[in-house]
């Protein structure tokens, strides 16, 4: 039951975890476990006792994925313009700065292009410590133009999701950003180039109830939280306790929504192997009806 | 409000605008909806400082007005031969979303939207007018067949968000929401999407994608209701009125950011002192709606539908 309390995300991402990082020994929330931080970053930030996935970096997602973690990085400096002049206790352009300071990305997205063993893909990546990883204007606009790259370059997609889902301070523009993407990933589909949406912990909201679910594959690591309602959200209106396990990888796999749970060692070979079936030359783009 | 000067830079850079679009306007249907819009955005640019929260959070009040017309009452009160078809042919009937083929002044349609209970009881069997997976799906089926027999689809939308349940997350909330924001946008056949209550973030956008969209004046369109947007930022519900302001979630708000195409006017004091009224106010734009797209071919339809999401964006580059 104890990873349902944690969902209590503040809007930055907490501090406990890399305050403990900053030693030379972290905790590992699930077996309790001392872990040697360098164990940990050599096991792709998987504990080494129990294999629970932490959270990972946009830059280090990119790094793991690409041969010799080499990419071209695009659309840099798409940023947020604040369309509503959000402010609260705290200006949103404030909260921007921040983020953009502690994370040195410009907002929650970073989109490279390289090659995945010997084939070039282009992979979007998102950044949890990037105001919970949340799709506002500049999110929604970042993978918008990496499809129309893909498109463009008959490259596979894709996307590694990590998003408490739409951002609040951008109000109804980042809710149309959802609308946005997903019509571009119907162009997408019908210019037939493979899509893998990757599901991590956590992706929730307008993410999953977006881009996030409809991949030609839709893969998650385990025990990803991933769902459209946050789970507090659910307890509250239902007033009762969810289940265990409720929302989870191995949830979603059970009822339907995942192709497969992929744990991150196997990640790469795993869409290596399976852009291979699907992408592979003359297999991609001919209609056999036509 | 620290950024005031910046405001005013703003408000005179928008009047310039306006002052350039407005020969064009006369002659350019194209640059007469450019220059409303940035007018509605200069009216609500210019109301913020006068008054502090901006009436929105009474707009939510209107909007969420028990005796506002839903709905089958706007169905009842402007559509004939109404036909209401069940079931998504997966798992089940979502009351939450009604809809079926139609007449609209004599030429048939397609009407689809989320339905409120109006008393207790209808309002448990109606889910609050919140669906679930099988109501979305069901509304792309009625799409689907509106876009198979080349019926333009009105699409009526009133909920306070898609169901946040059990058994919705079992069924794949979040993917059918998806699969209904990639598939919309490939019907061949016209979409006029009429925001005429709440539009409750992905529960509203999971069918509220269009080609022309029109908001009531008194109806709202939010990511989030202003309620839990307070307790998140204030970590309490004292602070929703100031939510529902910087959420900017009103109809000329909206309009503003271009994200709404038109507002519709409702009778003084809303839309729940006088439903018919309402209901007659809301016929001249449907109508004039549906008359404009049904001129377009399918295939440019298609393509500006695009062209309008892509649109869909302010940022910095
Ligand atoms: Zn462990």
């Amino acid at each position: 039951m104890s990873w349902f309390h944690k969902e209590k995300q503040p809007l930055e991402a907490p501090k406990a975890k890399r305050v403990q990082t900053e030693g030379l020994w972290i905790k590992c929330e699930n077996c309790k476990q001392p872990l040697w931080k360098k164990d940990l970053e050599a096991n792709l930030f998987c504990c080494p006792k129990c294999n629970r996935h932490f959270r990972m970096t946009a830059r280090d997602r990119l790094q793991m994925l690409f041969d010799e973690g080499v990419y071209t990085e695009h659309d840099q400096g798409i940023r947020s313009s604040d369309p509503l002049h959000f402010k609260d206790t705290k200006a949103y352009r404030d909260r921007l700065k921040k983020a953009q300071r502690e994370t040195g990305l410009d907002d929650a997205l970073l989109t490279g292009e390289g090659l995945l063993e010997g084939r070039r893909v282009i992979i979007c990546a998102m950044e949890f410590q990037f105001i919970s990883g949340s799709m506002g204007a500049a999110v929604g606009e970042k993978i918008t133009r990496a499809i129309d790259r893909c498109i463009a370059g008959k490259l596979p997609l894709v996307i590694i999701s990590c998003s408490a889902g739409a951002r609040m301070m951008e109000g109804a523009v980042s809710l149309m950003q959802m609308a946005k993407v997903s019509a571009a990933l119907a162009r997408l589909e019908e210019a037939r180039v493979p899509y893998i949406s990757v599901l991590t912990d956590p992706t929730t909201g307008g993410v999953s109830a977006s881009f996030a679910m409809l991949g030609d594959l839709n893969i998650a690591e385990p025990g990803a939280l991933i769902g459209f309602a946050g789970p507090r959200v659910i307890e509250q209106t239902l007033r009762q306790k969810l289940p265990d396990g409720f929302q989870r990888s191995e949830f979603l796999l059970e009822h339907g929504m995942l192709d497969a749970i992929v744990p991150r060692k196997e990640q790469k070979g795993y869409v290596s192997r399976v852009l291979g079936l699907l992408a592979a030359p003359g297999a991609s783009g001919e209609d056999p009806a036509s | 409000m620290a950024n005031q000067p910046q405001e005013s830079n703003e408000a005179r850079a928008l009047e310039q605008q306006i002052a350039e679009l407005q020969q064009a306007a006369e002659s350019d249907e194209v640059s007469r909806a450019e220059m409303e819009r940035l007018q509605a955005q200069l009216q609500s640019l210019r109301r913020k400082p006068s008054s502090k929260h901006n009436g929105a959070w009474d707009r939510v009040l209107l909007a969420r007005h028990p005796s506002r017309p839903y709905t089958l009452d706007y169905i009842d009160l402007l559509f004939t031969d109404f036909t209401e078809l069940h079931g998504d042919r997966r798992f089940g009937d979502d009351p939450a979303i009604v809809g079926g083929p139609a007449r609209f002044e004599g030429k048939p349609v397609l009407v689809v939207g989320h339905q409120k209970g109006r008393d207790t009881k209808q309002k448990l069997a109606r889910n609050f007018g919140m669906a679930k997976p099988e109501g979305y799906r069901k509304a792309l089926r009625l799409m689907q067949l509106a876009a198979k027999f080349g019926l333009p689809i009105v699409t009526l939308v009133d909920t306070p968000a898609a169901y946040p349940g059990i058994g919705a997350e079992e069924r794949g909330q979040a993917e059918a929401i998806a699969y209904n924001l990639k598939e919309i946008p490939k019907l061949r056949v016209p979409l006029l999407v009429i925001i005429h209550g709440e539009g409750g973030s992905g529960g509203a956008l999971g069918i509220a994608v269009g080609d022309h969209v029109v908001m009531m004046a008194n109806a709202v369109y939010s990511v989030i209701p202003p309620e839990s947007c307070s307790s998140i930022l204030w970590r309490d519900w004292d602070h929703k009125e100031e939510a529902a302001s910087i959420l900017k979630l009103t109809a000329e708000d909206l309009h503003g950011l271009g994200i709404v195409d038109e507002v519709a006017p409702e009778p003084p004091g809303g839309s729940h002192t006088d439903p018919k009224a309402a209901a007659e106010l809301l016929r001249p734009v449907v109508r004039a709606g549906l008359s404009r797209l049904a001129s377009l071919p399918a295939e440019q339809l298609v393509k500006r539908r695009h062209e309008r999401l892509r649109r869909l964006a302010t940022f910095i580059s």
